[in-house]
């Protein structure tokens, strides 16, 4: 099990200013996000696009502020559990809480600070007859490991740049290959879409156009999908998976589950040290609300500041906190 | 100055159809109307055409719109229920171009 101070829901930029807050403060931080990268909407949504409300940076990219935050807070060695979700929150009875993943990572810690902006980013599931019935069955949401499709009969659905990757990347380990697009052009990169109408014209994919995903079936495992074109026509195809690659959309996900004061997908906070309505259960950033809230970076920093001269008290009961500037202690490496 | 209303409906979810009016010299998009006027968007990624959250359908006057640029073209191509009348509020400018056009909500909700 992982020992830790403050566990930190959500590897986004306040999730990671935290732990320079918490550093500062001598409290050791252990991060978990859903999605394989730090960063959070930073680096998924947006990581080449400017920001020009950070202060001391007119402008700054989205990615180049998440690098210079890691290089800020590597003095504290922050630890990191990536593409896991954060399914439990265990009260122990000294107080502390163990926090317990999708994937089996428990972590014990002291306190625990959601930052978990807009929720996790799950794969968008399209709306269609029987599909949650057969997940893990034959249909996946994205690929982890190409191997798991080799010499299988694969049904990719989708118009964006995964759809178009993986179809190419496919083609090479799976039996068939097939790419299911509503539209008759690709907009994802040009090159791209020029390798899948080759490989299609050469007779390597099945490519459906003009066509979207109605309904699945098979008996306790995937064995057809069936779609329908523009000119209504339906076909119904044979295969053994089935990938929709439609893009990632956030969801509240567990943590609507911890019986914490939420609305309309927030938190509820006191803004004296945003804390939540659980004991030891702070919550800062995109995902937390109070009156006057701004989803602002720079608010996230500020509740950041505040939540851990707060969360101090369960990590160091016996000490007296005194407020320190960095400009007179500077950062203490730990 | 006299500022002149833009009318135009709206749908939501539940197939319920009200008029929006804004003034015309209002420097917003449909998506940020929609969000003030309380319509359940997600908006995920505040209006950059980078989450597609923001999905509505063109009932009426698709036609009257500035056509979707490339980056809103991208976006819509990766759901699995747009349309050809399909939109990003977020690229659309509120304009005199939208007197009397229909949009159905169609993206996540909050």
């Amino acid at each position: 099990m992982i020992q830790t101070d403050i566990c930190i829901i959500g590897a986004g930029p306040v999730g990671l200013f935290a732990v320079f807050e918490a550093g500062l403060l001598k409290m050791r931080c252990h991060l978990v996000d859903t999605l394989p990268q730090i960063g959070g909407q930073l680096s998924e949504i947006y990581p080449h696009k400017p920001i020009y409300d950070i202060p001391g940076y007119p402008d700054i990219k989205a990615q180049e502020l998440v690098d210079r935050l890691m290089e800020q807070i590597a003095p504290f060695h922050p630890g990191f559990t990536l593409g896991e979700r954060v399914e439990t929150l265990d009260k122990q009875e000294d107080g502390s809480i163990i926090v317990g993943t999708s994937d089996g990572t428990k972590i014990h810690c002291q306190v625990v600070v959601i930052a978990g902006g807009l929720g996790c980013f799950e794969p968008r599931k399209p709306e269609i007859e029987g599909l949650l019935s057969f997940e893990g069955k034959g249909v996946e949401y994205m690929v982890k490991n190409p191997e798991h499709f080799r010499d299988k009969k694969v049904i990719l659905a989708g118009g964006g740049d995964s759809a178009l990757d993986w179809t190419i990347f496919l083609t090479n380990v799976a039996e068939r290959v097939t790419l299911i697009h509503r539209g008759d052009t690709f907009r994802g990169a040009p090159d791209s879409a020029e390798k899948v109408f080759e490989l299609a014209q050469e007779g390597k994919i099945d490519l459906i156009l003009q066509s979207n995903l109605l309904s699945v079936a098979g008996n306790g495992r995937l064995e057809s999908v069936s779609v329908v074109g523009r000119d209504k026509v339906t076909k119904t195809l044979e295969t053994d998976y089935l990938i929709p690659l439609f893009g990632l959309s956030p969801k509240l996900g567990p943590i609507a589950d911890w019986g914490l004061n939420i609305e309309k997908s927030a938190i509820h906070v006191d803004t004296f040290d945003y804390s939540t309505n659980v004991e030891r259960i702070y919550a800062i950033g995109d995902i937390n609300t109070y009156p006057g809230k701004l989803k602002l970076i720079l608010c996230g920093f500020h509740e950041a500041a505040l939540m851990v001269q707060s969360a101090f008290k369960y990590v160091y009961p016996d000490q007296k906190l005194s407020f320190k500037y960095t400009t007179v202690y500077g950062v203490n490496e730990f | 100055m006299n500022s002149d209303i833009i009318r135009f409906t709206v749908e939501d979810r539940n197939g319920e159809q009200q008029t929006v009016e804004v003034p015309d010299e209002i420097s917003l998009s449909l998506m940020e109307v929609l969000k003030a006027s309380g319509y359940n968007i997600l908006a995920t990624c505040g209006g950059m055409a980078l989450c597609a959250t923001c999905h509505v359908q063109v009932l009426e006057g698709l036609d009257a719109l500035e056509p979707a640029g490339d980056e809103e073209m991208d976006m819509l191509d990766t759901l699995h229920d747009a349309g050809f009348d399909s939109r990003l509020a977020c690229q659309i400018r509120i304009h005199e171009n939208l007197n009397g056009s229909v949009f159905r909500i169609r993206g996540d909700e909050q």
